[in-house]
């Protein structure tokens, strides 16, 4: 699947598009197929969002959606070695499909 | 250490509120992202891996406690309670929102700080020795020079679109402790046969892709032309730097496809020039500068004793601390790297604990080293007992000054989104083997630096040992490099072959430190038996 | 919006500008463009007949052409100093400071955001020709240095 990503312009937020609009959640992001860039330029052009680009992504069991490089995987959770400041502190787990 | 006046007040306060207007020109949509992003990057601002990184300029590494004070008042009201110290004396934020940028600075600027100039195209904050005016050995305190410098190359207008980069580094003794001439202009200030106090002007170093030593280009600059002459190296750098590849932008490509005879003959043209030009500030300002950094007042009756019956202080005493030009004075070092813990990171509570320290133990005054560790440069050796009890209780008292543990590591994949492999996990797990196996006393002076690309923001061409992340199909992958040295006698690390996975990598690393300790004679340190027995000894145990 | 900003009192030059080449060749005539890649200096021994010398910036990116103004000023030119091209507001100031006494920017100005850009710096470090005080000159006036 072909999922968008940026950051939103304002707070710098890691951001994936839903269809609708950017969630901080990579499990919220569709597959936009062939249309990533004219939906990238609209957003951008209404600073919707910011430094956008798409990406290669796979469903990855109950629906989660694992973006196919380890950098993206870090941007969607957040530092591998301060769980504390990833986006699911409280679970020991959710940075296992990280790396 | 430098106090603003005036006019140096006014021009941060004119800044904050240039970029204050600039932020809400670009959040209106009246500015472009490719128009706003080379002004926010001039105000340290990098749109990074988790969110905007903002970049504080820590000038020549030095800073007061009511400065350490506001940076970690940051840490905690606009980020996330901690700062990052970096290779480059400043200190990061990894977490900051664009629309609090502008308050940042301003809070900044009440304490005399800024982050101008700490990115982009330009010419970025001036490096220097750590132990400048505390060192035994130096010339003179160099950080005046690059007070004067760092004025010059603020706002120059000529000079803000640059090629690439520009890293200026300032140092006065014949020990290099900033890894001068790995700068992209180096200076030494030096004595002449007359007795002259002039620079001694090297230029075309660096890291990166293509890692160079930069060459002396002119062997004395007198003082009251310092300024022109800088400006000169700079014309011809604006003028003939390469545009056309972002990776042969340096002034480090220029100088060597031209040859550093015709870059310093073109540098002299230029120079002669611009002497008639009148640009050079008065010898009164530097004057004017070297006036803040006088001696503090130092205690003359200082006792020069020291009770090391404590095996645990006498271990941080042994390692961390180094000798001050004044008798009864030490210089005490401060490791951010606590053996499992982040390299160069420190929390908002052991920020403003270092500040308290520095008022109460050194004259007011800290520095940060390019090593992501920090220094108190005039501390009382009848203080140091209770100074190293409070860094003990702080998680700060870590006894592992230039050790395998005080490893530098640049951020890498967990925060930049310029690289490819992690690298603060290998620095851990690195530090735990050596921790675990109790080697690194034995192993002496070993430095060891990861960079997580080929940018090498973490030095590693320049480390004993050094480590380079790499992508290797899509999965992270390391290169031990071996025989790097950042002082006087420069030298660039060699690859030792095939790379490593993140477990395999930490294996090599103590595999050559077993062949050090089997090959060394005498005092030897690990880089002197590597210097001596070459590198096969090495490949043959790592690749066994 | 400004397309156009201007700060001398004298008509125009209305000739067009050639390209160095062209101009080294003939010589005779006012106006001459330069671009990122020209040598400014090849114009010196011709300052006396130029009215108009355009600076091209292709890109804003490319920073060349400040250090031409420079050099033109520096050897005494005197006529319109005029950047063309991916000219932005956030330059203003900066190119002022080099020599240039005129702009035509391929994307107009706004006219608030233009006059606040050259407005803004009260004070400046460095000399540059341009006549401002720099801060080293007020700290030490010029009848008390040696």
């Amino acid at each position: 699947m072909k999922i968008l990503t940026g950051n939103d312009l304002k707070s710098g937020a890691v951001v994936w598009w839903t269809g609708q609009d950017w969630s901080i959640h990579v499990e919220d992001a569709v597959d936009v197929g062939d249309q990533a860039d004219t939906i990238l330029a609209r957003e951008e052009a209404a600073r919707r969002v910011n430094a956008s680009y798409a990406i290669d992504a796979e469903p990855d069991g109950e629906r989660r959606v694992r973006p196919a490089h380890i950098k993206d995987r870090i941007r969607a959770h957040g530092p591998t070695v301060r769980p504390d400041l990833t986006l699911k502190p409280a679970d020991p787990d959710a940075g296992n499909w990280v790396i | 250490m430098y106090r603003y006046d005036q006019y140096d007040q006014a021009m941060v306060d004119t800044r904050v509120a240039e970029f204050r207007d600039q932020t809400r020109r670009r959040l209106e949509g009246k500015l472009t992202e490719d128009q706003f992003k080379p002004l926010r990057l001039q105000n340290g601002l990098y749109l990074q891996l988790h969110a905007y990184m903002l970049r504080v300029a820590v000038p020549y590494g030095t800073l007061n406690a009511a400065q350490m004070h506001v940076l970690a008042d940051i840490a905690d009201k606009y980020d996330r309670g901690y700062g990052h110290f970096t290779t480059r004396q400043n200190i990061q934020y990894n977490w900051i929102k664009l629309e609090d940028a502008p308050d940042i600075l301003a809070d900044l600027a009440s304490v005399e700080m800024h982050a101008i100039q700490t990115s982009g195209n330009c010419i970025r904050n001036i490096s220097s020795d750590q132990f400048a005016g505390a060192a035994a050995d130096e010339l003179i305190d160099p950080r005046p020079y690059a007070e004067l410098l760092r004025q010059w190359s603020s706002f120059h207008p000529e000079f803000l679109t640059l090629p690439r980069k520009f890293k200026i580094c300032v140092i006065a003794s014949e020990t290099d402790r900033a890894a001068m001439k790995l700068h992209d202009i180096g200076i030494r200030i030096v004595k002449n046969e007359a007795g002259e106090i002039g620079a001694a002007f090297y230029v075309g170093g660096g890291m990166g892709r293509t890692p160079m030593i930069a060459p002396l280009i002119r062997d004395f600059v007198p003082l009251d032309q310092l300024i022109t002459y800088s400006e000169a190296c700079l014309r011809v750098y604006n003028r003939y730097g390469r545009r056309d590849n972002k990776y042969k932008a340096r002034i480090k490509i220029l100088v060597h496809e031209l040859g550093k005879d015709e870059y310093a003959r073109q540098v002299e043209e230029e120079f002669a020039h611009l002497l008639t030009q009148g640009i050079e500030p008065p010898i009164a300002e530097l004057e004017r500068i070297m006036e803040h950094f006088a001696d503090p007042a130092f205690d003359t009756a200082a006792s020069d004793d020291l009770d090391l019956s404590d095996p645990a202080f006498a271990l941080w005493v042994e390692r961390n601390s180094v000798a001050h030009k004044q008798p009864g004075y030490v210089i005490a070092n401060i490791s951010l790297k606590p053996v499992g813990g982040i390299p160069g990171d420190a929390s908002a509570a052991q920020i403003h604990l270092m500040a308290d320290l520095a008022k109460d133990y050194s004259f007011d005054e800290l520095r940060v080293t390019h090593a992501q560790n920090i220094v108190l440069p005039h501390v009382r050796k009848a203080d140091l007992f209770t100074l190293w009890q409070k860094l003990e209780a702080a998680g700060l008292g870590a006894a592992n000054l230039d050790t395998i543990e005080d490893i530098i590591a640049c951020p890498g994949l967990d925060y930049c989104s310029l690289a490819n492999a992690r690298s603060i996990p290998v620095a851990q797990k690195i530090a735990q083997r050596f921790a675990d196996n109790g080697r690194t006393g034995e192993l002496g002076e070993l430095k060891l630096k990861i960079s997580g690309c080929i940018n090498a923001c973490g030095h590693h061409h320049a480390g004993h040992i050094g480590i380079l992340g790499v992508d290797k199909k899509g999965l992270e992958n390391y290169q031990l490099l071996l025989g790097g040295c950042e002082g006087d006698d420069t030298s660039l690390g060699k690859i030792t072959g095939p790379g490593f996975t993140e477990d395999g990598i930490v294996d090599a690393v103590e595999k050559a430190t077993d062949v050090y300790l089997a090959q060394r004679e005498e005092d030897e340190r690990f880089l002197d038996t590597y210097r001596r027995i070459g590198m096969e000894k090495f490949k043959e145990a790592i690749y066994a | 919006m400004l397309d156009h900003l201007r700060f001398r009192d004298d008509e125009p030059v209305s000739a067009p500008a050639v390209t160095v080449d062209a101009f080294l060749d003939q010589t005779n005539a006012a106006a001459v463009r330069i671009e990122p890649g020209d040598d400014a200096r090849s114009l010196l021994p011709f300052l006396e007949q130029l009215s108009l010398v355009e600076v091209n910036f292709p890109g804003f990116g490319d920073g060349r052409g400040y250090s031409s103004a420079r050099i033109l000023r520096e050897a005494g030119y005197t006529g319109e100093l005029r950047a063309v091209g991916d000219v932005l507001v956030d330059q203003l100031s900066h190119m002022r400071r080099c020599g240039f006494d005129s702009f035509l920017p391929e994307k107009p100005f706004d006219p608030e955001d233009a006059q606040a850009a050259l407005d803004r710096w009260p004070e400046v470090y460095q000399a540059t020709g341009d006549g401002r005080t720099p801060i080293w000159a007020r700290r030490h006036p010029a009848s008390e240095r040696g």
